[in-house]
């Protein structure tokens, strides 16, 4: 007798609804034990991972502080992997729509310019994102280059030109040879949504964003044709459809996207531009769009989620003396399951009765 | 099954026990905000130390509490924030890229008090805190030039700025003492903490010629390249004697605790009041591993040295200091460049061939 894995017939929507039930069910179980061997109250911690930071209206804003770039980059992503072309540079086009957005910030710095700075700000960034993004993109089309390893490459590309530029010519004057910029100007920043948070106008732009993923993928021909290329590419060919072309959108909007999530977070939380402004939200996001099942709506959630582990890790960390380490486990665990459980929304488990053998 | 119940039921009763013992209402609490993990050495390492230290001191009267792997992008304000919200009444931020969101937070919560590791701004609730490392490095260059034989020094830096140009400064004043025409090659790691880049930068150093390694980066890569080749070094932040019994010559060590006892001391007496303290071997802020593996000539010279500077009589920026340019550096504390202009030093002195990154 034995157990193995069977592809099913059709995909299971019963399981497609319930797997990531049953995940966050054998993370709740795993962690329990985890924390049980750690000494620690398992049904405490789970309550300060998990509940804690909903109950308060400073943690709900961290929430979503943490989770609007991750969405945001997500959804931009989740188009492209929609229409299987495989941007993985997200975070180096976070990176250059941030350089990007704050060249004007540092030009304008102690002028009287006006109102127009954020916006153009916001616009740039975008735009240098979407450029950065069609480099891969280009090299895939034109020249069938790996735009996994492109993409990749110029991370690294554009994590060392951020650094040339805050050690050498946008360098704080009075900053003592540390590598930041002064700090922007007021117009220059992202508003605040309440006043005394940290709850920024980039919260509202991440929902618009999910809002029009949401109408593109679902009511546009446009978004049609994306899913049809990853789908079935064969017969998107006999529609007509022209990957290609495909390909490079997909990687503009994301690039777009991402560059615009990262000019929102130097202009808003950070307030100037200095290495290390991203904790690897790029690569982060590569884990919320597929824990969003590549769905707009699918990802904020997954957004939302992953920023309550980050902030109910950090509370655990000050309330029980939980290590940050056991944060990180949490997470891997999680996904861990959830990837595990998707399987079985195509494969089944079946019990094969050892038929008698011919010797 | 029955065993995790057990286990289970065992981890319950023993909160509840931490629960009913702790009468937590009467403790100060104190936070810490560290860069990196605890580890084994290095200076996150030192400051927990240091924290062990001041609880030890104080017993029962704090409660600490610390976030660790706190990155210096958007994240550390939140962290901070956090240990703000938790009810910690005096908080240390242990590294230089927390300044902005120290003040930031520390705007918000006017009742709490703040102590920034190696910054220069400061606050009515927020005070800083440095070592005076240059103090080691002048010691450690006369050490360097009587035992190099190639008369190259290899010198390992992190970032340009006032803290590390001074400390290669200190060094290069302190070896001219023994031989004006000593030279030292100077390579930046741009990290505080890079073991793959030391190593590397370790390695090119001995390449050309250098036969004692200094650094002030983090981890003992250098240590164990110089120990690999048999050449000479020292360490930095933490005793690194295990990675190079016969390499290390002594290391400069940060101790912190002396200065955590006195500020918690003031908290709970009701007498912190903001301030900038700024303490070197005097203090035993800075302490000299032992001095190993040379002559005992050179261990005297290295210990009436120490002790020189320990009682004032000898300021390793006496002037007349002459820079780069081969001009008398202005003198403003009388005998000695006064604290003003080494906090801000941003010029390397006359026997440098070499020109600070970016200036």
């Amino acid at each position: 007798m034995q157990l193995v894995l069977e592809k099913r017939a059709e995909r299971s929507n019963t399981i497609a609804l319930v797997s990531p039930l049953i995940a966050i069910g054998l993370t709740i179980v795993t962690m329990s034990i985890l924390f049980v061997i750690l000494g620690k109250n398992p049904i405490s911690a789970l309550g300060v991972y998990f509940i804690d930071p909903l109950t308060d209206s400073y943690s709900l804003q961290e929430i979503a502080v943490k989770a609007s770039p991750l969405v945001m980059i997500a959804i931009g992503l989740s188009l492209c992997y929609l229409a299987n072309a495989w941007n993985i540079g997200a975070e180096g086009q976070f990176l250059v729509g941030a350089v990007a957005g704050s060249w004007l910030a540092v030009k304008t710095q102690g002028t009287d310019a006006g109102p127009w700075v954020l916006p153009a700000m916001l616009l740039l960034g975008a735009a240098a994102g979407a450029l950065y993004a069609l480099i891969p993109a280009i090299c895939k089309v034109r020249f069938g280059a790996s735009e996994i390893l492109t993409s990749l490459m110029l991370v690294y590309v554009a994590d060392l030109f951020l650094d040339y530029l805050v050690r050498g010519p946008w360098r704080d004057p009075k900053g003592f040879n540390f590598p930041t910029t002064a700090e922007f100007d007021p117009v220059a920043t992202v508003p605040l949504l309440i006043e005394t948070g940290r709850l920024h106008l980039g919260a509202v732009i991440a929902l618009v964003v999910v809002a029009a993923g949401t109408v593109l993928l679902g009511k546009t021909i446009k978004g049609f044709e994306i899913r049809v290329v990853g789908a079935a590419p064969r017969a998107a060919r006999f529609g007509g459809f022209n990957s290609n072309q495909l390909i490079l959108l997909t990687f503009a909007i994301s690039g777009a996207l991402a560059g615009l999530a990262g000019i929102i977070e130097v202009a808003g939380p950070v307030g100037h531009l200095q290495p290390g402004i991203s904790p690897g939200y790029g690569f982060t996001a590569i884990i919320v769009a597929f824990l969003g099942r590549l769905n707009p709506v699918g990802i904020l959630i997954a957004g939302l989620f992953l920023a309550l582990t980050f902030i109910g890790g950090e509370q655990a960390q000050i309330a029980m003396k939980i290590p940050l380490d056991v944060t990180k486990v949490f997470q891997g665990i999680l996904l861990f399951y959830v990837l595990a459980c998707d399987s079985l929304i195509l494969y089944r488990f079946k019990l094969i009765y050892a038929s008698a053998k011919v010797a | 099954m029955r065993k995790i119940l057990i286990a289970t039921t065992a981890a319950v009763i023993a909160v509840g026990a931490s629960l009913v013992g702790a009468s937590a209402a009467d403790k100060l609490k104190v936070g810490f905000i560290y860069l990196g993990p605890v580890g084994d050495l290095g200076w996150t390492y030192q400051h927990d130390v240091a924290r062990q230290a001041m609880v030890k001191e104080f017993g029962d009267k704090v409660e600490t509490t610390f976030l660790e792997n706190v990155s210096e992008g958007p994240d550390s304000e939140r962290s901070i924030e956090q240990l703000a919200r938790a009810g910690n009444k005096l908080i240390f931020t242990t590294s230089f890229g927390y300044m902005e969101p120290t003040l930031k937070v520390a705007k918000k919560y006017p009742k709490i008090h703040f102590e920034h590791a190696t910054g220069y701004k400061r606050a009515e609730n927020v005070s800083t805190y440095s070592g005076r490392f240059y103090e080691g490095r002048y010691i450690q260059g006369i050490i360097a030039a009587k035992m190099s034989k190639s008369g190259v020094l290899g010198y390992i830096g992190s970032f340009p700025i006032p803290e590390v140009i001074s400390g290669i400064n200190a060094t290069i004043l302190g070896a001219q003492t023994i031989n004006p025409n000593i030279k030292v090659k100077i390579i930046w790691a741009n990290s505080w903490f890079d073991p793959g880049k030391e190593a590397d930068a370790a390695k090119a150093l001995l390449d050309q010629g250098a036969d004692v390694i200094m650094q002030h980066t983090d981890s003992p890569a250098a240590m164990q390249i110089a120990s690999e080749r048999g050449k000479l070094a020292f360490g930095q932040d933490s005793e690194m004697i295990k990675f190079g019994p016969k390499s290390q010559l002594t290391s400069i060590m940060d101790n912190w605790g002396p200065y955590y006892i006195e500020r918690v001391k003031a908290e709970l007496d009701g007498t912190w009041k903001s301030e900038d303290f700024w303490g070197g071997l005097k203090t035993k802020i800075v302490m000299m591993a032992p001095y190993t593996n040379m002559p005992d000539d050179v261990k005297k010279l290295a210990m009436d040295t120490e002790a020189a500077i320990t009682d004032g009589k000898l300021f390793p920026f006496k002037c007349p200091v002459i820079g780069q340019d081969g001009k008398e550096v202005e003198c403003k504390g009388g005998t000695h460049l006064d604290d003003g202009q080494v906090l801000g030093m941003n010029f390397y002195v006359k026997g440098i061939d070499d020109k600070i990154p970016g200036k």
